[in-house]
């Protein structure tokens, strides 16, 4: 049996490495790709790769999901975005939601689940009335949590559509208020980009699903699609595209313990594969820096190279030292989906509570969750 | 980890445990079903903490579709667990078919579906046709093809609960029935090994011809259901038609506008037959 997902990381990066496996290993890599969320992003990968006949069953299966998601993603968006419509500020889609809408390649056959959003932090309570005012209610209702969320995290807590059944996490920045680097909210706001007045909906037609950065802004194509107002006003927008690989470096390397790193890693692969040009990793470099991310992007893009293959420039190859353990970390996963590694998944635990605050606020904090079982 | 697989009707299943005794127990009750090289879904039986194979062993419900608050069932039930998962992979990951909450057997090729809520009895009214002469299809999901519209078999074991296990062995007494499952989360559970010839033919669909919504314990009667009310009950039975979208839609709709429907009530096997039959004659 495999031990670890070097066989699904193997297969994304490079189909042709499948042409081996027999029964047995289509079984695991389907079981791998499953758990770490890629089944659908496999699924895209292996478009024009022939495959046996029940397992292109099971990735046309896979298809069919992926359509789905992407269209309840973008309908969540244009949810929010008819609440948000009188709303002065820009509302930023991010993570997944973001790639779909925006057509990037990233979002193709991509696992969507909540809503993410990133507004200023002024216009929080704004954004909470109207929200709640439309149907969104709290996951959460512990007075503990609530207060833990409004003073030391980035986001509101969850709210939960009462009937679509759908999360919506609201950010106001992009890392916890009480994590050591402050990534500049602010700038990423100023700099975030209008979507195009009509957002894409269903599976992409072609070659017109993947874009350049260096293309106009999308125009609108083909039939399926979700009205939007044509100007910045009440439309959404994405982060502009250093910022983008800033916030999913960010996600990955500076917080929460690398659950599903595989996936988060394959987005910045596509991101940095489809944004690639001498300009932009320049502002890449700059921004991350004033971002205080610096570290947690040059691991990503490290990784994403020497893992997925990424083209990326001489300046930001290299190998530190520390890298082998999170290579291991994101590769924990056996044959049968199952977590391994225990130890390594432990150490990476404890890391991502020890960047998320300082030791004396961890103490307490562990103290009161403790007590309330 | 103990590994064990099985084919049923389109689907393949590759179920890994920690204990022997569940895998065991499906071996024997699985034992005419094709043992697929290829499978579709992975389940696995866990234990619940580092202790918990050996303490008190407790099994945790996993695989590649997992949900999140699964309640763990102890080992003694752990051929429930199995068949709880490997649903659950149905429910949650199956695209291939529109998959409604429901019972199905067939004659003459032509399709009796039947669905309802739990305890309706569309479970035990399934196996019972089943030995009348009916070809017995699945007692749990119907799959319903979005190419041809024909109803597709998937006749895992048929789980009978509480007062109709005792009904079903004095239908059967020579059936070939799995260990008693008791105080199960459903109360009483016991499995019974579909009819020979609901394993044999599990590749074989059927176009559906009637539509029945039995409700066991009231006294009997046929009331017409309005296509309208039979197309938003059936969305409701199924686990995947928001997912398959237009596919869902089209499949669903053509079902409701070729097949008669009625709510049938009854207060005993023998009623409930005897309506199937004269309804069938009628309608399908």
């Amino acid at each position: 049996m495999n031990r670890d997902a070097m066989l699904l990381v193997d297969a994304l990066r490079n189909p042709a490495t499948t042409r081996n496996l027999d029964a047995q290993g289509w079984t695991e890599l389907l079981s791998m790709a499953r758990a770490e969320q890629l089944l659908g992003t496999l699924a895209e990968r292996f478009k024009i790769e022939s495959v046996p006949p029940k397992v292109a069953e099971i990735l046309a299966e896979a298809r069919v999901n992926a359509d789905y998601l992407r269209r309840s993603a973008l309908w969540e968006a244009d949810c929010a975005r008819r609440v948000l419509a009188g709303f002065g500020g820009k509302v930023v889609l991010l993570k997944g939601t973001a790639y779909v809408a925006a057509g990037l390649k990233a979002g193709e056959g991509r696992s969507i689940g909540d809503l993410d959003i990133l507004v200023a932090r002024d216009d929080l309570p704004q954004v909470e009335a109207a929200l709640l005012a439309a149907g969104w209610e709290w996951v959460k209702p512990d007075p503990y949590d609530d207060a833990y969320y409004r003073d030391h995290m980035h986001e509101l807590p969850p709210l939960i559509h009462k009937l679509r059944d759908r999360m919506i996490d609201v950010h106001h920045t992009i890392l916890p208020l009480t994590a050591r680097r402050r990534p500049d909210a602010r700038a990423m706001l100023a700099d975030a980009n209008c979507l195009p007045s009509r957002l894409r909906e269903g599976p992409g037609e072609g070659q017109s699903n993947s874009r350049h950065i260096s293309d106009p802004p999308l125009t609108a194509v083909a039939s399926h699609r979700l009205r939007l107002p044509a100007s910045g006003r009440g439309g959404l927008y994405t982060l502009s595209p250093p910022d983008m690989v800033c916030h999913s470096a960010a996600h990955l390397f500076a917080d929460g313990e690398l659950d599903g790193g595989l996936r988060n890693l394959w987005d910045i692969h596509c991101l940095l594969g489809q944004f690639s040009s001498a300009e932009f990793w320049v502002q890449l470099r700059s921004r991350a820096s004033l971002h205080q991310l610096s570290e947690p992007v040059e691991r990503a893009v490290r990784l994403a190279h020497q893992l997925y293959g990424t083209q990326i420039p001489k300046d930001w190859a290299g190998w530190h030292r520390q890298d082998k353990w999170y290579v291991a970390r994101l590769t924990a996963r056996d044959g049968w989906g199952r977590p391994t590694r225990k130890f390594i998944r432990l150490l990476f635990y404890i890391r991502s509570h020890w960047l998320r605050m300082p030791p004396l606020m961890l103490a307490r904090h562990l103290w009161v969750k403790w007590r309330k079982g | 980890m103990h590994e064990f697989r099985v084919q049923v009707g389109p689907a393949a299943f590759r179920i890994g445990s920690a204990w022997r005794e569940p895998l065991a127990q499906m071996a024997e009750l699985y034992r005419d079903y094709p043992q697929p090289e290829f499978t579709d879904f992975s389940v696995r039986l866990e234990p619940t903490g580092l202790l918990r194979r050996w303490l008190r062993p407790s099994v945790a419900i996993c695989g590649d579709y997992m949900l999140p608050d699964a309640a763990p069932l102890p080992l003694a039930q752990g051929l429930l667990a199995a068949e709880m998962a490997m649903n659950l992979q149905m429910a949650l990951g199956w695209r291939r078919h529109l998959l409604l909450h429901a019972s199905a057997v067939e004659r003459d090729g032509r399709v009796l579906v039947m669905t309802g809520q739990s305890g309706s009895g569309k479970s035990t009214l399934s196996a019972l046709l089943g030995s009348r002469g009916w070809r017995f299809m699945g007692d749990e999901f119907v799959l319903l093809d979005p190419v041809s519209g024909d109803a597709v078999p998937f006749p895992r074991l048929i789980s009978l609960k509480n007062s109709a296990i005792a009904a079903m062995q004095a239908v059967k007494p020579d059936g070939h029935f799995g260990p008693l499952l008791a105080g199960t989360p459903k109360g009483d559970i016991r499995h019974l090994v579909p009819p020979g010839d609901a394993i044999a033919r599990m590749g074989q669909g059927g176009a559906p011809a009637l539509l029945l919504f039995p409700r066991f314990g009231y006294p009997g009667e046929v009331r017409e259901v309005a296509p309208g009310e039979t197309f938003m009950r059936l969305t409701q039975a199924s686990t995947n038609y928001v997912a398959l979208g237009e596919a869902g839609f089209t499949t669903l709709t053509r079902f409701v506008r070729s097949v008669p429907s009625r709510a049938i009530d009854y207060q005993s096997g023998e009623e409930a037959v005897a309506l199937v039959e004269q309804l069938w004659e009628r309608l399908a």
